[in-house]
């Protein structure tokens, strides 16, 4: 009987759960423990228009998730428009549409983002360069002379970018104050680059400053040389991309069009708060990739069913190391796992009480039952009732005492602590009270150690976010069932054998 | 307090672990657990096997069968009243003798007719079988066990447990109950357990709940004369129960009857580990010796090998010695 199957299944199990809780921890940022901080930008545009009156359509680039930034949630606030989200060439659009719109318009949108350095967008191809550019005279010999005198002290795209802005910074020449009455800066600059052959094109950003509010957003150069892109200031001719700047509506000629109103304007308020991780990690959007598979694709409702669904075979390993590693009595083998998840809506005290209390109870109230003499489907059943008045009159009693704590006891599963009253009763009537003692104890204490494990911040919050994390339970515990060793308290037992 | 667990390996000490897996798991095939696990079958088996078994007086199937208990043991001084699928020996209720009044347990307490009814009617409803399921009540003649043992138990019969291992007997403990263990023969709820030479029957040591144990706790008779007589044929009893069961990890239950020597009580396909504590033995050496045997060997074979192999001398062969030159000086 070859046992190369079984470390096979085991050592696969355990590959594919770290490989699956190692990918999403790298690809999704799902952090290791519960209580690292994520910084959570929230942005509010608001735009602004005057309708003319008859329909109005107004369209929004909106922000993707891109270096450095993680797109979470996003809300709109709109009364009467109907509103759609449209994807064209890589961007993003709101569309707001209404049938008759007067006087001054208002609409919201905010969109929640993540700092996540891990971020990557999906790059946009580089623009293409329209040729040649045209330019009415004089204007054409002012932009050959700035992009010759540019070009003769640069040495490659970017370089011949940076000197390009320092022509109309400081010491404006004729040429670019020429220039500068016929178009807007960023655009000029755009077509001067184009002209020389240098693949480039507008963008918009907004930086990001906690608490600022009416804020606009700032052109921005985007330079490509082939491989590479890089972010260029326009005013300054500083490269490089800000650690502040959220890109907005990348690669989208306009930010904000209005159609059917006029003196549209869009403004931005924001606000940065810190939130838990597990949080932010919930507001992801789920991409429903199969790799993907998360409980967080689920509605909320079936998430917190999961949640505690996925904390059970932690409560089972515990069980399992009590059992074989320790050699732990209990009454029924999984009977304390159940009562762990109900000390979990109880809280460890109140359930701690209140299972001594029923118990005991109900074991007072078995020994009256065992006179009767009934049958044993019957006696169950009585006890069954005989346990839910308990609960319900220790509820009545707590909440007339005022513990509300008390009104927790319902979540003990009935059935289960029935056969476990019933089991502790005939145990008692065979072997004693010395046994009742070892298995309830046995069973009270792998139950508390059993919630430990369960209500641990760390454990649920790695259990619910790593579904790999169960496969490697699973290698766990059929390794455990594989162990011949000696239990822990068989150390104790045979030790009378071990002195000769 | 505790060992380290190289010193109890260094013994050949298994633990449950291993016991369950390597043995229990690999050497008990499941579809068996039933010829074992219920009783009277395993009393219907040992019949047609040739194994001697105590007199079946009559078994109880339905709930309107119950009131009929009394007519079926009316004719008897004493009997048992047992669950074919209990475990452990819970729900046995031993009878020793009955009179106009009532029935008399070993004890001396006394029930009426209902509290028997009500007993058959518990083991029916399942209350002693395993997960509950519902049962037959088994009633079987009292063993009249040999008077050379009455000293050496309070209340109940003695009962000797031989692991059986590949069908070879590998190690023997006899039971003797006590007033803490309430005449029941379970070592964990206080019985002696009497370590037995595989050679000759002879005891070796004695544990109660564990540890080293010298004379019987009620009667304060000294363990070191116990001798099982009909030793050879218990043996031949125990190992043959391999070919009748087909289960290769064993545990045999037996009595000495006073008039019909060794009679097979029950079979345990999980036999526990305590006879490691009463033989102050760990039973690792002895199955690996048994697994290095080729298979096919005779009853016969099989018992004089563990006679020869298994063979050990203990402390208080010593002390028994030790007694009986003292009583031959004075």
């Amino acid at each position: 009987m070859s046992r190369i199957p079984f470390y096979g299944l085991v050592g696969l199990l355990l590959l594919a759960g770290i490989a699956l809780t190692l990918y999403r921890h790298l690809a999704f940022d799902v952090p290791w423990s519960p209580g690292e901080q994520r910084q959570v930008w929230e942005v509010e545009a608001q735009v602004n228009f005057i309708a003319d009156g008859g329909p109005a359509r107004v369209e929004l680039a909106l922000p993707v998730t891109q270096q450095g930034y993680r797109v979470l949630t996003e809300n709109t606030a709109s009364s009467g428009y109907g509103l759609s989200f449209l994807q064209e060439q890589g961007v993003r659009h709101a569309q707001w549409a209404i049938r008759k719109a007067a006087g001054a318009q208002r609409l919201y949108y905010s969109v929640q983002v993540l700092v996540d350095p891990r971020a990557r967008a999906t790059p946009a191809p580089p623009p293409v360069i329209e040729s040649p550019v045209a330019w009415e005279p004089p204007y054409d010999t002012a932009a050959r002379e700035i992009i010759d005198q540019a070009w003769r002290h640069s040495a490659d795209p970017f370089t011949f970018a940076h000197r390009l802005v320092e022509r109309f910074t400081d010491a404006q020449s004729e040429n670019a104050r020429l220039l500068l009455t016929q178009y807007d800066r960023a655009t000029l600059l755009v077509r001067l680059l184009n002209q020389a052959g240098v693949a480039a094109r507008q963008v918009s950003g907004l930086s990001l400053e906690d608490g600022r509010r009416r804020q606009h957003l700032t052109p921005w150069l985007e330079v490509f040389d082939g491989r590479e892109r890089i972010l260029v200031d326009p005013v300054t001719g500083r490269r490089g991309r800000p650690d502040n700047l959220l890109l907005w509506g990348a690669g989208s000629p306009a930010v904000l069009e209005v159609q059917g109103g006029s003196r549209s304007q869009v403004s931005f308020s924001m606000i940065r708060h810190n939130e838990p991780a597990a949080v932010a990690v919930r507001n992801q959007r789920a991409e429903d990739t199969l790799l993907n598979f998360s409980i967080h694709s689920l509605p909320l409702e079936e998430q917190s069913l999961f949640k505690t669904i996925l904390l059970i075979p932690i409560g089972a390993l515990v069980v399992v190391i009590l059992r074989v590693l320790v050699g732990i009595k209990t009454s029924g083998t999984f009977m304390p796992v159940l009562i762990a998840l109900a000390f979990i809506q109880t809280s460890l005290l109140t359930g701690v009480v209140g299972f001594l209390l029923v118990v005991a109870v109900g074991l007072v109230i078995r020994s009256y039952l065992s006179y009767l003499n009934l049958l044993l489907v019957a006696r169950v059943s009585a006890v069954i009732i005989t346990v839910i008045a308990i609960i319900s009159l220790f509820s009545v009693l707590a909440y007339r005492l005022g513990l509300n704590a008390g009104l927790t006891i319902t979540f003990f599963p009935m059935i289960i602590l029935s056969w476990t009253i019933e089991r502790m009763s005939i145990l008692w009537e065979e072997e004693g009270p010395r046994e009742v003692l070892i298995q309830g104890g046995g069973s009270l204490l792998t139950a508390v150690l059993a919630f430990l494990a369960m209500n641990n911040p760390w454990v649920r919050h790695l259990t619910f976010n790593f579904i790999g994390l169960q496969l490697i339970l699973m290698a766990l515990i059929l390794t455990l069932g594989n162990y011949t060793g000696y239990r822990l308290l068989e150390l104790r037992r045979f030790k009378p054998l071990a002195e000769d | 307090m505790w060992a380290p667990p190289s010193r109890l390996r260094a013994s050949g000490v298994i633990g449950m672990n291993r016991r369950n897996i390597r043995y229990i798991g690999r050497y008990n095939d499941r579809r068996h657990y039933p010829l074992v696990d219920d009783k009277l079958k395993t009393k219907l088996l040992a019949q047609q096997h040739g194994i001697t078994t105590p007199a079946l007086i009559g078994t109880v199937t339905s709930q309107f069968e119950v009131k009929q208990v009394a007519a079926l043991v009316a004719a008897q001084a004493g009997f048992v009243i047992k669950p074919a699928k209990g475990s452990g020996g819970k729900g046995i209720l031993v009878i020793e003798h009955q009179d106009g009044d009532g029935y008399v347990k070993p004890s001396g307490h006394r029930l009426r007719r209902e509290d028997l009814e009500r007993h058959v009617s518990n083991i029916l409803s399942g209350l002693y079988s395993l997960g509950g399921s519902p049962d037959v009540a088994v009633i079987e003649s009292l063993i009249a066990f040999d008077e050379t043992l009455a000293r050496y138990t309070y209340e109940g019969v003695p009962d000797i447990r031989v692991i059986v291992f590949r069908g070879y007997p590998v190690m023997a403990m006899m039971r003797l109950s006590t007033a803490a263990s309430d005449g029941k023969a379970n070592l964990h709820q206080g019985a002696v357990g009497v370590g037995l030479d595989m050679a000759s029957g002879h005891a070796l040591r004695g544990v109660q709940h564990d540890r080293p144990r010298h004379d019987h706790p009620d009667t304060g008779h000294p363990l070191a004369g116990l001798r099982v007589s009909h030793w050879d044929t218990l043996l031949h009893l125990a190992a043959s129960c391999y070919e009748m069961t087909a289960l290769g990890y064993l545990g045999t239950d037996m009595v000495l009857d006073r008039d019909h020597g060794p009679m097979l009580l029950e079979l345990n396909a999980r036999p526990g580990l305590a006879i490691q504590m009463a033989n102050g033995e760990g039973l690792r050496r002895r199955l690996d010796t048994v697994e290095r045997q080729a298979t096919g060997m005779s009853v016969a074979q099989r018992v004089a090998f563990a006679r020869r192999h298994f063979a050990r001398h203990g402390e208080l062969q010593d002390a028994g010695g030790r007694l009986a030159r003292e009583e031959a000086d004075a």
